[in-house]
């Protein structure tokens, strides 16, 4: 019996979890058909072209995998700062730095047997994001300083510093094309379903949403985390170190977005091309982990939609003539929505709301000097 | 001789500094209004981007660059409006609703180009607001070769930082305002509305915010580029938080900004063989000096993020 009940209330929990995120992609939905109107254009047609250009075919899911692999770290890199009370709009730098350290370990060392030199590719993009997090971490842990306006700063640093790095110091021969060297073969991933580029990266993002489910939620340096997350002043009352936890979840943040960037070098461009402005899987995450959340299996289902509506918005765009920055308007709306839902809202606010509870605290720590 | 050629270098990169510093200070007063009354406004790079696209729009198809202000301008206030209602009446989290408004912009604005110019990167070129001749700042000895014929757009910025900071520290409504931002419960305890208030404060900064994308579209060049605020929204608010909240010190922070950009090209005009990169990075590296070096001695008004739940 008392099964029974615990079972229904695990479904009326996951119902109500589910109802709102699906409420926000239906109006989201709604609002792109009406933009594809406004254009002229029939949105049946393409909404199919989008969902054929996604999933379609053996290749076009491989694609939409391509998509999804990077957003599933990203939004996993932000889902953990929120779980902190943190808002690391820095993915897209530590994205950016993971593929530039990727690209570097990748091309420099030769003759490593492809088992040592993988992961070390990877590692050089996990060391990388992890620096790219860690400095507005320990600005926000020690002196108390917005770390929305410092990730951001620090995600134009990283781009004007990859920049600098891939046209001077890293410049592969003869330097017709601003990009590094190619990577060894010893550190790419084994492509999956060609022609597509569908890589073993995918099953490296999969394990480390399960690796981060454990540890936010099974380990008591998780339980921290979540605990500095939910009430900072609770948590250090109750002896929890809150500089160390906050600098902690900035590193692993870091790191995911930068393993994100690795991926993306070792998996599919097997180098590093000049930018010139961002690639959007950073940003994208924000969504994505509010969609999801904050949660990695939700983070699984909204990346993977969030991957075929970019994969798909492809061919909408070549076959339909639809452009393809109606995905990013529909995104918006969907984080609008989310922004505004209160039950969510509850749940977002109490990590979120800790900022406001530290500025208070140093506004109080004024005072008392 | 050389003397007459520094001279004119400095009157150069004053002149450069006022150019480059222009949108920021815009939006930076608008950060302080909002922030003032209590409500974070990070859709201030979206709604400059909002207000650089129909401020070319509305130059583009009525051939008055004037027309094109007023719109960018109306623009970047129904935008704000947006953030307003997400975050005055229905709570939200203002960061997150924020960051919506940023997604939208860059999206809408790419979208919207592509459906009126049927091209993607930049619009068309469009009648852009002509520089203003002032006479008798041009007659000031040194310094009217560097301010005397400037945007008018640039004399206004300078204006409202001195209008912006009357308002706020020696009208009543100012005075509410900031009480607003600092003890809502308070405020509204002595009769005034908090949400006629925080409604009023982030529309003004989205004209505010707005007007900085004008300049970028219609002040320093004469078309939309697809994001074109290239981060000076976030900058911007930045300089609100470097100037402690208040529009002078803001004004002071968006100079520094305005000023590195100058440097820039100078560095690169004087032959100086210092790689792109770096000067790019400069107003970046410079935003966290700043902010680090306030931090403690900076302190937000105090219901700053926070929704107003009523009183209990």
């Amino acid at each position: 019996m008392m099964g029974e009940d615990l079972k229904k209330d695990l479904f009326k929990d996951y119902g109500q979890k589910l109802f709102f995120p699906l409420v926000a992609l239906f109006i989201s939905l709604f609002a792109g058909g009406l933009l594809i109107a406004w254009l002229g254009e029939n949105p049946y047609i393409a909404f199919r072209h989008l969902f054929q250009g996604a999933l379609g075919s053996a290749t076009n899911f491989g694609e939409t995998l391509v998509y999804t692999t990077p957003l599933l770290l990203t939004g996993l890199s932000i889902a953990l700062s929120f779980r902190c009370g943190l808002f690391n709009i820095g993915a897209e730098g530590q994205y950016i730095m993971g593929m530039m350290g990727a690209a570097w370990v990748g091309s420099i060392f030769t003759g490593l047997p492809a088992w040592l030199h993988i992961p070390l590719t990877m590692g050089a993009g996990i060391l990388s994001g992890c620096l790219w997090g860690v400095v507005p971490g320990v600005f926000k842990a020690k002196y108390g300083a917005h770390e929305v306006i410092l990730t951001i700063m620090m995600n134009y640093i990283a781009l004007h510093f990859t920049g600098y790095l891939v046209n001077y110091i890293l410049l592969a021969p003869p330097g017709y094309l601003p990009a590094t060297r190619v990577i060894n073969a010893s550190a790419k991933l084994t492509r999956l379903l060609p022609p597509s580029r569908a890589n073993t990266g995918f099953f490296v993002a999969i394990i480390c949403l399960v690796m981060v489910y454990i540890f936010l939620w099974k380990t008591k340096w998780g339980f921290e985390i979540r605990a500095v997350g939910l009430n900072q002043e609770a948590a250090r009352y109750a002896g929890i170190n809150v500089t160390k936890n906050i600098v902690l979840a900035m590193a692993l943040s870091g790191g995911l977005a930068g393993l994100a960037g690795a991926l993306q070098v070792q998996g599919i461009q097997y180098r590093f091309n000049d930018l010139f402005a961002f690639t959007g899987y950073g940003f994208d995450g924000i969504a994505v982990s509010l969609l999801g959340n904050n949660h990695p299996a939700g983070i699984i289902l909204s990346a993977f939609l969030f991957g075929s509506l970019n994969c798909g918005a492809l061919q909408m765009q070549s076959v339909a003539g639809i452009p393809k920055d109606l995905i990013g308007i529909m995104q918006a709306v969907i984080v609008f929505f989310i922004s505004a839902d209160y039950l969510l809202r509850k749940k977002l606010e109490q990590p979120l709301g800790e900022e406001i509870n530290v500025r208070r605290g140093s506004a109080g720590q004024e005072v008392a000097k | 001789m050389e003397l007459a050629f520094a001279i004119n270098i400095i009157a150069f990169v004053i002149a450069s500094t006022f150019r480059a510093a222009t949108p920021l200070i815009f939006a930076s007063l608008g950060g302080v209004f909002s922030e003032r009354s209590g409500v974070v406004n990070i859709g201030l790079e979206g709604i400059m981007l909002f207000g650089a696209f129909f401020g070319m729009l509305g130059s583009y198809f009525t051939h008055n660059p004037w027309f094109g202000v007023f719109l960018g301008v109306l623009v970047g206030g129904l935008i704000a409006l947006i953030h307003a209602f997400l975050s005055v009446d229905l709570k939200a989290n203002q960061v997150v609703s924020g960051v919506a408004i940023n997604l939208l912009a860059t999206s809408a604005t790419a979208f919207l180009l592509q459906k009126v110019f049927h091209t993607t990167g930049q619009s068309s070129s469009v009648p852009k607001v002509k520089d203003w001749q002032i006479p008798f700042l041009k007659e000031i000895p040194f310094l009217g070769e560097a301010i005397g014929k400037l945007n008018p757009l640039v004399y206004l910025a300078v204006g409202l930082v001195f209008l912006s900071s009357y308002f706020l520290f020696k009208t009543t409504y100012g005075l509410r305002l900031r009480a607003v931002g600092e003890n809502p419960e308070a405020a509204e305890t002595v009769g005034i509305s908090v949400r006629k208030i925080r409604y009023g404060s982030v529309v003004v900064s989205g004209f505010l915010g707005g007007l900085g994308g004008v300049y970028l579209s219609l002040g320093q060049m004469d078309l939309f580029r697809e994001y074109m605020s290239a981060g000076k929204g976030f900058i911007a608010l930045a300089a609100t938080i470097a100037g402690k909240w208040n529009p002078k010190g803001a004004f002071l922070a968006c100079i520094l900004f305005g000023f590195a950009e100058a440097m820039e090209g100078q560095f690169q005009l004087l032959g100086m063989n210092i790689p792109k990169h770096f000067l790019h990075m400069l107003p970046y590296v410079l935003t966290i000096l700043l902010i680090l070096g306030l931090v403690g001695r900076s302190v937000a008004p105090a219901a700053s993020g926070i929704p107003y739940e009523g009183r209990k």
